[in-house]
């Protein structure tokens, strides 16, 4: 091993995040010497570090791949592009959630710096190389969320969210550790070039190598919250208080995805025929459970739980064709879907105020009468995550059915088209809400300038990647042929 | 050559819609109003070299526009018309200006909206008409789901929202499944979208009998073919009049035309063995729903009926696989989008007076109403298919190749003539006839000079196309014969 030459040279590839951990730590300091009430400079100090740590991923994308602390990070197309996503989204969650927070007395250095903290955790888990640095960055992401959702200490929804969370979570992590554990004794190594190499030249004990791919299997279906093992997504996104729910449901995608691809796609490639027939069941399951449990919920953050699930099940379609094309399909449909997320949740935020709570379908009653823009933005969206043209959420759809479907899955393309049908009825039902009915209570929109614009942005943006796609498109095309 | 003929009839509609959106103004709707009209206008008038240029001598593509769209999955930006879709553009571009000028005193409630919707989605269903790759085909075809979805369900009657969803959900259905299918030929042509590569591609039997049969699903149900059919019903009596009209004279043709454009060429043999099903369920609609339409109280419901059934008459003409019978479809969509739009009018003009629909409410109309009802009877006996109206040739047509293919088939296909007659004039007889029967009729007021423009031009147009429909059927036969002899070439190898 090389450990003789270190020098901080060889640290150049993870840059950004010890970028993001210094800002991080010193906005943890920093935020004591903050009064209550100047709190909103801790969340712009927040919100420049992602964007500069966000320039900084940007900046490396050009360069060829990068691997540090002796192969266990690496820095390649692939994760940049996908760190970018979640710098992103996680700046925007923390712009819609400002106004929220504040009236709730919320806008505390713990929020900010438990979001800084678990976005590294995020980074570290697209960027790893090996079975420990992605449990790492794992558990840094999953324990910062434990502790953002039980925040609001004094609603009990939101401790009773927390506590599902975490026991689920745990046993979620132990059983990945687990497998990751069987892998390491059939494979004989944790770093997944060599665990793939292993496989590949059949020198892994196949059946332990198998029951240890269940285990990471059953994990990984946890963390994206795939059925038969959804169970907590419901419950945390309904109790946490919406910004939580809002981080939970945006960014933490997009790491999942990228963990499922380092996993299953470069590590077990070699035992892909296996993974993509248990991929196929979570998958032909979460469109079932997520699209059909989603028309009786009647709040809006339980629903847009299910409608998660059943985005999950669309995502799975893309990962199990087991191609190039299909994990490139399936990034673009995770980043896309991260986008129209957030522009939901963002909706949900700015329709609350002091002492309201906007969470039901009903609150959108007659939105139309009230604003016609908000209602557009709603309207957008809606019709992106039911993946009706020429929203983006249609070409997401698009691109992963078209790789299922090279990879001979049609049976289950089949069955993925008619789940979307009854996917668009509950996604319906909001516009009709909007558009049909009659206000029952007053709705006002008078939450800050910054998120309205950026608002307004997103929504626009989903619109406009539904018209333009070629550049994120090629994007994701190009960091999958250039990492894969 | 590089023509932007046809996205001039895509954009202009669109761009105007957003911009009347953005003057929105719900207490002073008269600047949305103007605008809308001028780019109804200039809509239609961007079309015009359509059909002024159109060649004659061939039934290939012309006007195409070709850009790349999205190059990873070689999606293209694939424009052109042939004499299928031009009619069709036409006819959609007219029917705007129609709606636009029906609703100006009727509609009050969110002006710039209802306007907004009808622009944007006349120009998504100029894309539908003149989209060669099959990815755009979908995204118009899909996103017009959105205006029509919002039209029926802000401004239709009380059950407007169970028939919005249901319109929606229906159709939503079919066209997933035919996405699918182009997703499946994608593969089979090696990466291509282009519907043109679609029609060349060899398919084997299985294959191609379910392609035909998922695009066979949206396509029944945009025509609608009986049994697919029961949203149609629904969704006319909740839509407002230009609702009405735009669903019966527009996006019921899309159906007929994605026959012509995909079924039939992408799955030669499939249709021909799936033939004697297609004709037994057209039959089924011309008799069975003309006898229901006999029985309807509510008129625009038995409007929507007699849409059904002759529709009927569409696919019957299509699925006989000949020269005539193709024809008579083509004529009988055109015609039928003139004559249904002017019978939704016409309800329309009566509903805005009396806000009833149904026929027991009325009776002695053409007392007070004389120059509405003189429209009205014309109206009406061209949807019964009178000589010399529009609505006689199509049915002619395809009677006429019916009776070459099979004399029973023809004989049913042509009770239509007797039960069109009987279920529309027993209307117009219970509706415009008799004593005045009470006294919202006899307060009464005849037609405006605003709803003359309509009803003139509409007149216009269905005797016109009785009396010379040369300029249609030249339009119509190069294309006609081309995909007929492309049909009959089996793809099985």
């Amino acid at each position: 091993m090389n450990t003789a030459t270190f020098s901080l040279a060889t640290l150049a590839p993870a840059v950004p995040e010890i970028v993001l951990l210094a800002a991080a730590c010193a906005i943890l300091v920093a935020d004591l010497f903050v009064a209550d009430r100047d709190k909103a400079l801790t969340h712009w100090l927040a919100v420049g570090t992602l964007a500069g740590t966000a320039a900084l991923c940007a900046a490396t994308l050009g360069n060829p791949t990068g691997v540090t602390f002796q192969g266990m990070f690496v820095a390649d197309h692939f994760s940049q592009v996908l760190k970018v996503a979640i710098l992103g989204s996680v700046a925007a969650t923390l712009v819609y959630s400002r106004p929220w927070l504040e009236s709730k007395g919320l806008l505390r250095g713990e929020f900010i710096s438990l979001s800084l903290f678990a976005t590294l955790g995020m980074m570290v888990m697209v960027s790893a190389n090996h079975f420990l640095t992605l449990y790492l960055g794992l558990e840094l992401l999953a324990l910062s969320l434990y502790a953002l959702v039980a925040l609001q200490r004094d609603s009990v929804a939101a401790t009773e969210a927390a506590m599902k969370y975490f026991v689920l979570g745990a046993l979620a992590s132990g059983m990945l550790l687990y497998g990751l554990s069987m892998l390491y004794g059939a494979t004989g190594s944790l770093e997944l070039t060599r665990v793939a190499q292993s496989i590949a030249y059949s020198q892994a004990n196949p059946t332990l190598a198998a029951m240890g791919l269940v285990f990471v299997v059953a994990g990984l279906a946890f963390k994206l919250g795939a059925v038969p093992f959804h169970m907590w997504v419901p419950d945390v996104y309904q109790g946490a208080y919406t910004p939580a729910a809002l981080f939970i449901g945006a960014a933490p995608k997009i790491a999942a995805f990228a963990f499922v691809i380092r996993l299953l796609a470069q590590g077990l490639d070699g035992l892909s025929a296996d993974w993509g027939l248990m991929l196929a069941i979570l998958s032909a399951a979460s469109l079932l459970v997520g699209n059909v449990v989603a028309i009786a919920q009647t709040n809006f953050k339980r629903m847009l739980a299910y409608s998660t699930i059943s985005h999950m099940g669309f995502l799975l379609l893309g990962i199990l064709a087991g191609t190039d094309n299909g994990y490139s399909s399936a990034m673009f449909y995770v980043i896309t879907y991260a986008l129209m997320t957030l522009a939901a949740f963002g909706m949900l935020l700015l329709l609350s105020r002091a002492g309201f709570d906007c969470e039901n379908l009903e609150d959108f009653k007659g939105l139309n009468q009230r604003s016609k823009w908000w209602a557009f933005v709603m309207l957008v969206v809606m019709f992106s995550l039911a993946g009706i043209p020429p929203a983006v959420g249609f070409l997401g759809k698009l691109a992963v059915l078209q790789a299922a479907l090279e990879a001979g899955w049609t049976a289950l393309v089949v069955f993925a088209v008619l789940m979307s049908v009854i996917g668009a009825f509950y996604y319906l039902r909001v516009v009709k809400l909007m558009y049909m009915d009659e206000p029952v209570r007053e709705i006002s929109v008078e939450p800050r300038g910054d998120s309205r614009v950026l608002l307004s942005a997103n929504a626009l943006a989903v619109l406009a990647l539904g018209i333009v796609p070629g550049p994120l498109m090629d994007l994701c095309a190009r960091a999958v042929a250039a990492s894969l | 050559m590089a023509s932007m003929t046809l996205s001039l009839a895509i954009w202009v509609p669109i761009v105007f819609g957003v911009a009347v959106l953005a003057l929105g103004n719900d207490r002073n709707p008269a600047p949305a109003r103007w605008t809308a009209l001028a780019g109804s206008i200039l809509g239609l008038l961007v079309c015009v070299p359509l059909w002024t240029g159109f060649d004659l001598t061939t039934g290939g593509m012309q006007f195409t526009e070709l850009r790349p769209w999205i190059e990873r999955f070689n999606v293209n930006y694939h424009l052109g018309v042939d004499g299928i879709a031009m009619p069709l553009i036409l006819l959609n571009s007219f029917m705007t200006v129609l709606v636009v000028i029906a609703h100006w005193e009727v509609v009050t409630e969110k002006v710039s909206q209802y306007l907004a919707a009808f622009l944007v989605m006349s120009g998504l269903i100029n894309g539908t008409f003149a989209a060669l790759d099959a990815i755009l085909f979908y995204v118009f075809f899909e996103a017009m789901l959105i205006p029509m979805f919002l039209i029926i369900g802000v401004w239709g009657g009380p059950n407007r929202v169970y028939a919005a969803v249901k319109f929606f959900l229906y159709t939503l259905l079919g066209s997933l499944l035919m996405l699918a299918s182009f997703i499946y030929l994608y593969w089979q042509t090696n990466g291509s979208f282009e519907i043109l590569d679609f029609h060349k591609v060899p398919l084997g039997f299985t294959a191609q009998v379910l392609v035909f049969l998922a695009m066979f699903m949206s396509f029944a149900v945009k025509v609608p073919m009986w049994p697919v059919h029961t949203w149609l019903p629904d969704a006319h009596v909740e839509a407002p009049t230009g609702g009405s009209v735009i669903l019966a004279a527009i996006t019921l043709k899309i159906g007929g035309y994605g026959f012509l454009r995909f079924s039939l060429p992408i799955a030669p043999d499939a249709a021909h063995a799936l033939s004697g099903f297609i004709i037994a369920i057209s039959l089924v609609a011309v008799v069975y729903i003309g006898l229901v339409a006999l029985v309807q109280s509510d008129m625009k419901k038995l409007i929507a009926y007699s849409s059904i059934s002759h529709m009927g008459f569409v696919t019957l003409g299509f699925f006989l696989f000949s020269a005539d019978g193709v024809l008579g479809g083509m004529i009988q969509m055109i015609s039928h989008g003139f004559i249904s739009a002017a019978m939704f009018l016409c309800v329309g003009v009566l509903y805005d007076r009396v806000h009833s629909r149904q026929i027991a409410d009325y009776g002695g109309v053409a007392n007070t109403m004389p120059v509405f009802a003189a429209f009205f009877v014309l109206f009406a006996m061209a949807n019964s298919g009178l000589p010399a109206t529009s609505g006689f040739i199509g049915e002619f047509l395809v009677v006429l190749a019916a009776v070459k293919v099979n004399f029973w088939v023809a004989l049913l296909a042509a009770t239509t003539l007797i039960f069109g007659a009987a279920y529309t004039l027993w209307m117009v007889k219970r509706v415009l006839y008799g004593e005045v029967a009470n006294a919202n009729v006899a307060a009464l007021k005849d037609v405006n000079a605003r709803e003359l423009v309509f009803l003139v031009l509409l007149a216009v147009a269905v005797i016109g196309m009785g009396v010379y429909p040369k300029p249609f059927s030249e339009v119509l036969n190069p294309t006609i014969q081309q995909l007929l002899a492309h049909v009959a070439e089996s793809k099985l190898q």
